[in-house]
Parts: C-alpha cells; sequence; structure tokens
C-alpha cells in the first residue's frame, strides 16, 4: 500500500472541563459571548507557535497589539517577532491582542470585558508594557478603542503607576506627533533590540521597587535617546499656524530622538516558530525577510527611506530558517519578503537552490517582485518549477516617463513592455500592473499614459504568443505624502480631482474596446488617501480630530466598509478651526523649506538638506541612483547611525536537503 | 505528517470532516479522514497531530481507513444541551409536546438563504435528564439538561433547530445562551445506540485509548 487514509476521533472540549484557565484570565466571562459574534475562532488562541507563560514567574510583561483585526494582524511579521524575542527571555513575558470587530466590542462593554490578549486571555490593563505597531496611520482609531476598552485613561497625562506605558512604533510611529496625547513613548525604527532594551530598564526599575513611579520610568525610557516620551517635549506654534519649535521641557531628556537599527540579521533569525493561524488570515505562509533597508531611492516610499541602509540575510541563513519554520509550522508556502526582492545579491541561487530543495514537496515560493526587469521572471520561473505558478505583479508606479523621473522609479517604458512580453511568452496568461495617482507635478496626461501602456501591453503580448488569451490588471494607489520622505513637503491633490484622474483613465482604457476587453482596473477613490495624508504629516493638535472622530464611531478606518470620510471631514471642521488651521492646510498645502516639521526632532539618519535637494531634483525631473552600485550620495543614514551597507554576495550555495520521511514531532509545539 | 495532495492546478491537503459540529458547540466527538503519502503508525501520527494542535483539541484516536466511508458511517448523533436558568419542569411539559407532534417546522439561515424544514422527524429521542448534577457546578440557578439522539439528514437538524422547534411549539424561551455538547456520533443500532464509528476499523483492540 502506498499511503492510504487514516481517520481520527477528535475532542474539543468546553471550557468548564479541560482548558487550562489562568488566574487573571477574562475567559470565562468572554467565552459566553462568542457564540454572539462573527468569526469566533479569532478571539480563541492557542495557535501553535503560541506561548503562555506563568504569570508570576515574570518580571516584565508585554502585550503586543497589532492594531486591526486577527485576519490582518496575526501574520503581522514585527508583532510575531518581537513576541519570540521576548518570550525567550527567562523573566519576560509577551502576549498578542488585536483589534476586536464592533460586535463584540458592544457585548464587550456591556458586560464589562476588557480588552484581552489572545494568548491566556489576561486583560491588556494588568500588563506592564502595551506594544503597538503601527504600519499605517488608519490603525489609530482601533488602539483607542483598545485603550479604552483596557481601562486604561485615554490621555496619557492620566494615567497612574498602575497603568501599563503604552509604546508605539512600526512605520508610522516615526511622526507618532498625531498620537502623542495617547502614547506614553514611541520607537523608532528596528525593534528587536529596543525591546530588550525597555524590557531591560523596566525591570530593573521594577526590581528596584519602582522609584520615582511611572514618571522615573518615562525619564530613563527617554535617557536612551532612541525612545521618544512626547511629554517631555513641548511644542510651540505661529500665529500663522505652522510650528515655531519642539523642545524638552527638562533638562535630562535629548533634543533629538534617533531611530534604532539591528545590524547583522544573521544574528536575528526570526520568526523560528511562526504562529499558525486557527482563522483565516491574509497571508498563510512562513515569511522570511531576505534582506531590510532599500537604497532603490523611490521619493514616495517611506519604508525605503526610513529603512536604510541595506542589510542583506544570508543565503544560508535564509535556507536554514525556511527548513525549520517549515517544519515546525507545516506552512506550504515560503515569502520571501523584503522592499525589492529581487535585489538580493544572491536572489538567483537562493530562488534555485530552495526550488531545488522542495522539488516534489507541495511547497511553494514566492517573491513579491515589484522590479520592471526580465530577471524577475526568470526567478519566478524557478519558484514556479513546483508547477504552482504565482500572480506576477510589476509596479512602474507613474504612467509617463516624465513622473517616473520625478518619483525615481528608473524604468523605462520599452523595457517594461519587454519585461511583461517575456512573462507572456513564458507561459504566464496575467500580469498586474501597479501606478499610484496624485504624486506631486503630476497632470491628467501622465495619468491618462498608463491606458496607452496597458494597450500596448496587449498588443505587443498578443503579437508575441499569436493568442487573445492574455490579460493584465492595472491597479492604482492614491499617493500620500509621509514624513521622512522628498515629497514630505509635497502638497496632495483634493480627492476630486483624483477621482476625475481615474474616471479618465477609464474611459481612456476602454475606448479601445478589443483591447479594454484584456484589461481589469482596479483603483481606491482619494477620499481615504486624503485622511491617511492628514495624519501621517499631522501634528499634535490632530489628536483631538482623532478622537471626536473615534468619539463618534470611528472603527477600522483601513477597511472601506468601515471608513467614513465624512466623519472626518466634520471632526476636522469641528476642532481644527480652534486652532486657526484647517483640512486643506494639512493636507493640500505644499511646506516651504524652512518649516518645522512635526517629525523634525525624530532622527531618520535622513540629513534633511539632502531630502531637500532629492525634493528639487524631483522637480527638476533629475534622477537619483542607488548606492549599492554607485558611490554614496550622502543621504546621511551611515554616519549619523554609524551603519554600513550589510551585502553579500557570500560565495555560498545551498546544499539539497537530506528527503525525511515519515512524521516529525515538532518538540514543544506547546507550552 | 506525510499528507496526500490532490492533483490539479492548485494541490490541496486530503483532510475530509464528517459531519463537523456547528460553530460554538462543543464536541467529544468528531470525526475526520487524512490521505497520506506513505503508512504511518497511526498512535505516532495521532501524537504528532494532538502535540500541534491548541489545547482542548485533543486526538483521541486514530486508525488505518478502510472499508465503508466515513460519511456512510455517521448516522446519527447524540447531543447533551444544558440550558441554564430553565425550570426543568417547564422543559419537561415543552419536550412532551414536541415529542407528541409528527412534524414541527422551523426557519433557519442558511447559505441559500431563509430554510424551512422539519425538526421533528430527525429526532430519535428527546429527554430531560433529571439525575446528572449540573455540570457547570453551579447549584444556586437552576439549569434544565436535555438529551438528543438526531439521525443525520439533509438539510441536517441541529440542536439549534430542536430548540427553535421548543420554541414553535412550547414557546421555551431559554434566557441564556445554551451549552450546547456532541457527545457521540456514528452507526445507528436497532436499539438506538451509536457506535464509534472507527470501531469497524479496530482489530478487537483499541489503538489510541482513551
Amino acid at each position: 500500500m502506498v499511503g492510504g487514509r487514516v481517520r481520527l476521533g477528535i475532542m474539543s472540549v468546553p471550557s468548564t472541563s479541560a482548558r487550562p484557565v489562568v488566574a487573571n484570565s477574562v475567559w470565562p466571562r468572554l467565552e459566553p459571548l462568542l457564540p454572539q459574534v462573527t468569526k469566533p475562532i479569532q478571539y480563541v488562541g492557542g495557535e501553535l507557535g503560541a506561548v503562555v507563560k506563568e504569570w508570576d514567574a515574570a518580571t516584565v510583561r508585554w502585550a503586543l497589539m497589532y492594531p486591526d483585526a486577527y485576519e490582518v494582524g496575526l501574520p503581522n511579521q514585527g508583532v510575531q517577532i518581537l513576541y519570540e524575542v521576548l518570550n525567550e527571555l527567562p523573566d519576560a513575558l509577551a502576549e498578542r491582542t488585536y483589534a476586536v470587530w464592533p460586535d463584540l466590542e458592544r457585548l464587550m462593554r456591556a458586560h464589562g470585558v476588557p480588552q484581552f490578549t489572545v494568548d491566556a486571555h489576561r486583560p491588556v490593563g494588568d500588563f506592564d508594557l502595551f506594544g503597538v505597531s503601527f504600519a499605517t496611520e488608519l490603525g489609530y482609531t482601533n488602539l483607542l478603542t483598545a485603550i479604552d476598552l483596557a481601562g486604561i485613561p485615554l490621555l496619557a497625562a492620566d494615567r497612574t503607576d498602575a497603568d501599563p506605558v503604552v509604546v508605539a512604533g512600526g512605520h508610522a510611529a516615526f511622526n507618532p506627533e498625531p498620537i502623542a496625547d495617547f502614547v506614553d513613548a514611541a520607537v523608532l525604527g528596528d525593534g528587536e533590540e529596543a525591546v530588550l532594551e525597555i524590557t531591560g530598564i523596566v525591570r530593573e526599575w521594577k526590581v528596584e521597587g519602582c522609584p520615582g513611579g511611572r514618571d522615573e520610568l518615562l525619564l530613563r525610557l527617554a535617557r536612551t535617546e532612541s525612545v521618544y516620551v512626547p511629554r517631555f517635549y513641548d511644542v510651540d506654534y505661529l500665529p500663522d499656524g505652522r510650528i515655531q519649535r519642539v523642545v524638552p521641557n527638562r533638562a535630562d531628556v535629548p533634543f533629538r530622538v534617533h531611530k534604532r537599527t539591528t545590524m547583522d540579521l544573521d544574528a536575528w533569525p526570526y520568526p523560528k516558530k511562526p504562529l499558525v493561524p486557527l482563522a483565516e488570515t491574509v497571508h498563510e505562509r512562513y515569511a522570511v525577510e531576505i534582506f531590510r533597508g532599500c537604497t532603490r531611492g523611490c521619493r514616495f516610499c517611506q519604508a525605503g527611506m526610513i529603512t536604510r541602509p541595506v542589510r542583506e540575510r544570508s543565503i544560508t541563513t535564509v535556507g536554514q530558517m525556511v527548513q525549520q519554520g517549515l517544519e515546525f509550522s507545516g506552512f506550504h508556502e515560503v515569502g520571501l519578503l523584503s522592499l525589492s526582492s529581487a535585489d538580493h545579491s544572491e536572489i538567483g541561487d537562493m530562488c534555485s537552490g530552495l526550488a531545488e530543495q522542495y522539488q516534489g514537496t507541495n511547497v511553494s515560493l514566492s517573491l513579491p517582485s515589484t522590479r520592471v526587469d526580465a530577471f524577475n521572471i526568470e526567478l519566478a520561473q524557478e519558484l514556479s518549477r513546483n508547477g504552482r505558478r504565482t500572480g506576477l505583479t510589476f509596479a512602474p508606479e507613474g504612467g509617463s516617463e516624465r513622473i517616473r523621473k520625478v518619483i525615481n522609479k528608473m524604468v523605462s517604458k520599452e523595457d517594461l513592455i519587454r519585461t511583461v512580453v517575456t512573462a507572456y511568452t513564458n507561459g504566464w496568461r496575467q500580469v498586474k500592473l501597479y501606478f499610484m495617482c496624485g504624486l506631486p507635478t503630476e497632470t491628467d496626461a501622465d495619468v491618462l499614459e498608463i491606458a496607452d501602456m496597458a494597450h500596448e501591453v496587449i498588443r505587443a503580448g498578443r503579437a508575441a504568443t499569436g493568442s487573445k488569451d492574455i490579460r493584465c490588471t492595472v491597479s492604482i494607489g492614491g499617493f500620500v505624502p509621509k514624513p521622512h520622505t522628498p515629497f514630505q513637503w509635497a502638497a496632495m491633490q483634493r480627492p476630486e480631482v483624483i477621482d476625475h484622474r481615474l474616471k479618465l483613465l477609464k474611459q481612456a482604457i476602454n475606448a479601445d474596446r478589443s483591447l479594454g476587453r484584456a484589461i481589469g482596473y482596479r483603483y481606491h477613490d482619494g477620499e481615504p488617501s486624503l485622511v491617511e495624508g492628514l495624519l501621517s504629516r499631522g501634528d499634535r493638535r490632530i489628536g483631538a480630530v482623532i478622537r471626536r472622530v473615534w468619539e463618534n464611531g470611528g472603527r477600522f478606518d483601513g477597511w472601506s466598509e468601515h471608513f467614513s470620510y465624512q466623519r472626518w471631514v466634520e471632526a476636522a471642521a469641528e476642532v481644527l478651526p480652534g486652532f486657526g488651521v484647517d483640512l486643506d492646510w494639512y493636507t493640500i498645502r505644499e511646506r516651504d523649506e524652512l518649516e518645522v516639521l512635526p517629525w523634525d526632532h525624530l532622527d531618520s539618519g535622513l540629513d534633511k538638506d539632502w531630502l531637500w535637494q532629492d525634493w528639487q531634483d524631483a522637480l527638476g525631473e533629475y534622477e537619483q541612483d542607488d548606492c549599492r552600485w554607485t558611490p554614496c550620495f550622502d543621504c546621511g543614514v551611515c554616519p549619523a547611525m554609524d551603519t554600513e551597507i550589510q551585502i553579500g554576495p557570500t560565495g555560498r550555495k545551498l546544499l539539497p536537503l537530506t528527503p525525511v520521511n515519515g512524521l516529525k514531532l515538532s518538540a514543544g509545539a506547546q507550552q | 505528517m506525510p499528507v496526500a495532495f490532490s492533483q490539479g492546478f492548485t494541490p490541496h491537503p486530503k483532510i475530509s470532516y464528517a459531519s463537523a459540529a456547528p460553530t460554538g458547540v462543543a464536541s467529544e466527538a468528531e470525526y475526520l479522514e487524512i490521505g497520506l503519502r506513505e503508512p504511518v503508525d497511526p498512535e505516532q501520527l495521532r501524537l504528532a497531530l494532538d502535540t500541534a494542535l491548541s489545547p482542548g483539541l485533543d486526538v483521541l484516536d486514530a486508525v488505518v481507513a478502510d472499508g465503508a466511508s466515513l460519511p456512510d458511517r455517521i448516522e446519527a448523533s447524540r447531543w447533551r444541551i444544558e440550558l441554564p436558568q430553565v425550570d426543568p419542569d417547564v422543559l419537561v411539559r415543552a419536550v412532551t409536546v414536541f415529542a407528541a407532534a409528527d412534524e414541527v417546522l422551523v426557519e433557519r439561515m442558511t447559505k441559500q438563504g431563509r430554510r424551512t424544514f422539519d425538526a421533528r422527524t430527525a429526532v430519535i429521542s428527546i429527554d430531560v435528564d433529571v439525575v446528572s448534577p449540573t455540570p457547570s457546578g453551579d447549584s444556586a440557578v437552576p439549569c434544565a439538561i436535555l438529551e438528543l439522539v438526531v439521525r443525520q439528514v439533509t438539510p441536517s437538524v441541529r440542536p439549534d433547530d430542536v430548540l427553535s422547534g421548543l420554541r414553535v411549539v412550547a414557546g421555551l424561551e431559554p434566557p441564556v445562551a445554551p451549552k450546547v455538547i456532541r457527545l457521540a456520533q456514528g452507526t445507528l443500532t436497532a436499539q438506538g445506540v451509536i457506535v464509534d464509528p472507527l470501531d469497524a476499523d479496530r482489530d478487537g483492540a483499541t489503538i489510541g485509548g482513551r
């Protein structure tokens, strides 16, 4: 007999019998509510990879949150890494919490159930630290829900020694000013070492008997010069509403707070024990970051600017992490993540090595390939050896050659068409092209060129393959200017302008009916982008707008079915005139060189003069090359942060795996 | 686990569940079948899966699948429904009316929309348990307990459908959410006893053991 079937009997026991319930668990009160809400499984916890440690054995306790629903939050790499790093410490524990949907929020309020962790269902208010990771500013209203449900005072100023220290992290924390009223601290940059340092400071302070209370603890954190404590800084405004200055209000805190950079990613091979979700989530795969940072220099890209320099993980460490991650989790998909994965110095060997190792095993590999480059197709072919063909996405970002020079996305129309046609001739029937609308200096004509490009792609694809069975999808996102980028000074376009351009583009695509039929068109309205822009470049005065929106029911602003533009416009109109500013002032106003920006005292390493020069280069349509292959262009990060580019090639190869048959018992799957 | 995959463009692991309990219902008897690429020791497999699954999801037994398919061996389920704050006498009266009816039409939202079907015929037995102590252990609050044996039919008649039936025929409205547990499922003997569907695959001795 080859294989065969096996039958199993399973028991899922009710809480009244065997499930272990810890002393401070809210589970007995939460469980009766769960049959009344959608997808209750997301609140149950107990995933493979989850850790429940003894409360009393830990000195420092973290509740970690990704402020979105479980299905989005669970796969988040940042939270998974910090969760594992912290739980490896013998005297610390970390548990996870996610945003609860409004149906459960209502029931929790009615029954007095506080915000809880999914691991041991402990109240978030019981922890020493409440760390929240923001990938986007649209999670701010969910932060307020979680703080409020946890029973923690909404305003940091009203909190006592009994409340957790609320710490913000993630990319949005590079300008935490809009949530300065609600968080006690913010950490800029890589979290691995930062959480260990913060844990050390909290541990010492607690062991000493908490001298000086909360104020002393926050002061000790601020003195590291890498933890920003908003309450220790005062913001003064000019009569016209602009910021005059941001200065410390006590002698012993630094004028500027610097980002953290984790060097040598091989020394931090996390996640080792990835979480395997119980409910369906947006990504179900083992994800390994193959490098961090990007110096391609796309001027709209905050991630590329604030994560410099490039630090590669070596091919051998990646191979080892994939092997152990798959063995532990049982996932059948591996994602090789980074900001531009095909740029890894050994990506070719990495892809062919992994494809070889997992040939015939139903493990599929995926590469978020965003560069428009024929090399990407070679890689994609390597990765689809197992027969599974993942989608191909290319991101020219701008429709015209001119706008691509403005944003520094160096790709010609000819390159793009050649690349896509190569994909079609290699068997792909469908490619996705990603663009942005609302970019600085953009005109209707720039956007309409997207239609020309899509038409030519289909025309050339049909000619090359002799088949009408090829398609492309044009996907358009709204441009949002972000802090610490050359576009931080740029004016946004009004949503009406964006929506009008999107409508013109749709007409242009369908102007040729034969070509138009082969082109899919997806876009986002201009309105959510404008609100994201308000929040991303906001200052402390925006906190009152966020609060008003939240009080009026604002939740899950990243979800179109929950987002209400009207609610934001009304809250801004109620709150901002009191400060002599308005929504337009924050969004469609271009800033000048000397204006003090709300995040100027937060140091991403980028030299503000260089950013301004790059902004001028953008307006002059002048391109900037990548410092990995051309001389340093003095963005300022390496000298300011005492870091350096870490790239290969190492010259090492992945060795074929010894085939493993039969059962593997993962040791310590549950603790 | 050397799980087998389906053929085709997007291969899926071969796992099939038979008559899974509804969301929010506890169970002491769920069954599934897994296709494997190679033979493995059932007890080793049981242990491996039990280790990987969440606390409270316990894999009790594994046998090599043979003969009739698993769905063919699931003819009926036994359920226990705890109804906190319901007077047992009130429940007894409602059950008597229900049992005496030939047909009790109830409604439920399904994926195809609202459906009306009979919740009575599939019920083989319905009894109020008067002897066992309250499983929740809270003696101050009255709690009525219902035991049901329900035949596997299409559309399936679930415990909440029987509760809907009790509301329809006797106006029974539990003040708090009932706690439902599936106690057993399997083949049904002429005497109304439910037989473990894995029994037929066991060579005399139990491999897993409770």
